[in-house]
């Protein structure tokens, strides 16, 4: 039997989108608010959905004693009270919520291997959330 | 098709315990949920059902029949209750939140007549839930 677990974690960050493709003009029409050269932060919340079949013998489709220590010394560790901007990833990319649900789902595909990666889900706020399933149609 | 979900909350206790693994196997992997004594959860079970909209009624399913058929088969089972000794699934196996979304799918899915199974959630907290489609 296949079964999808879904675990969330907090953490906290600031960052400041600019694209250094376009004008100052140009990245303030675009960005408005979030374009301010100081920055401004969110508390994230970040969703990981796995997959794989029941093991009979712990009734788990992975120990999550294992997820959560691969998010917290991986994702949360890395990105938690920090400016996104300052980190390499970010260097070229804007960090905006798309790319930073994309960097992280890579970093969870690269490196957790106990289970099927299905999705990475990211809230800025209550009121957005991005979702990326590595390029595949996300099940509804 | 239209997708419709009900939710229901149940209380109940468990603890994880595999008895072909040693004491310390156990102590190993299920940590402080390997107490035998058992400890509680407030779960959250949410049951999405899919179907055309029946043009007489307007509806996917009729929301009280199906919440008849969750609280029989579910709630009045499984809320308030030790789950390794009160519910017969877990009796040998182990009541982990995956195995009580597959429990909860097989007690539902010949009960439901109208509409079809998609997909039983299970909430073991609000950080914690295993989503289960039928997938062999």
């Amino acid at each position: 039997m296949k079964a999808h677990l879904s675990r969330r974690y907090l953490f906290s960050a600031s960052h400041r989108l600019h694209s250094n493709a376009m004008s100052a003009a140009e990245n303030r029409e675009t960005y408005g608010k979030c374009n301010n050269p100081h920055g401004h932060g969110h508390n994230y919340t970040l969703e990981v959905t796995v997959s794989g079949p029941v093991d009979p013998s712990t009734g788990m489709v992975c120990n999550l004693v294992d997820l959560d220590g691969f998010v917290h010394q991986e994702v949360l560790s890395r990105y938690n009270l920090e400016n996104l901007n300052t980190l390499k990833e970010f260097d070229q990319t804007v960090p905006t919520t798309e790319n930073l649900c994309i960097t992280i789902f890579e970093i969870l595909q690269r490196g957790f291997k106990s289970a099927h990666l299905d999705k990475v889900k990211l809230e800025e706020t209550m009121m957005n959330s991005f979702e990326y399933t590595g390029g595949i149609e996300a099940r509804s | 098709m239209v997708y419709l979900t009900r939710k229901a909350e149940f209380s109940a206790s468990h603890y994880y315990h595999n008895p072909d693994f040693t004491p310390e196997e156990n102590a190993r992997l299920f940590g402080k949920c390997n107490n035998p004594n058992g400890h509680g959860h407030n779960y959250t079970l949410e049951v999405t059902v899919k179907g055309e909209v029946d043009p007489r009624s307007g509806f996917v399913v009729d929301l009280k029949k199906l919440k008849e058929v969750m609280h029989r088969e579910v709630l009045d089972a499984m809320d308030h209750r030790f789950l390794n000794k009160e519910v017969p699934e877990f009796y040998k196996q182990i009541p982990t939140t995956e195995n009580l979304a597959i429990a909860i799918w097989q007690r539902l899915e010949s009960k439901l007549q109208q509409a079809h199974l998609h997909r039983v959630r299970v909430y073991e907290t609000p950080d914690l839930f295993v989503d289960f489609y039928g997938e062999k």
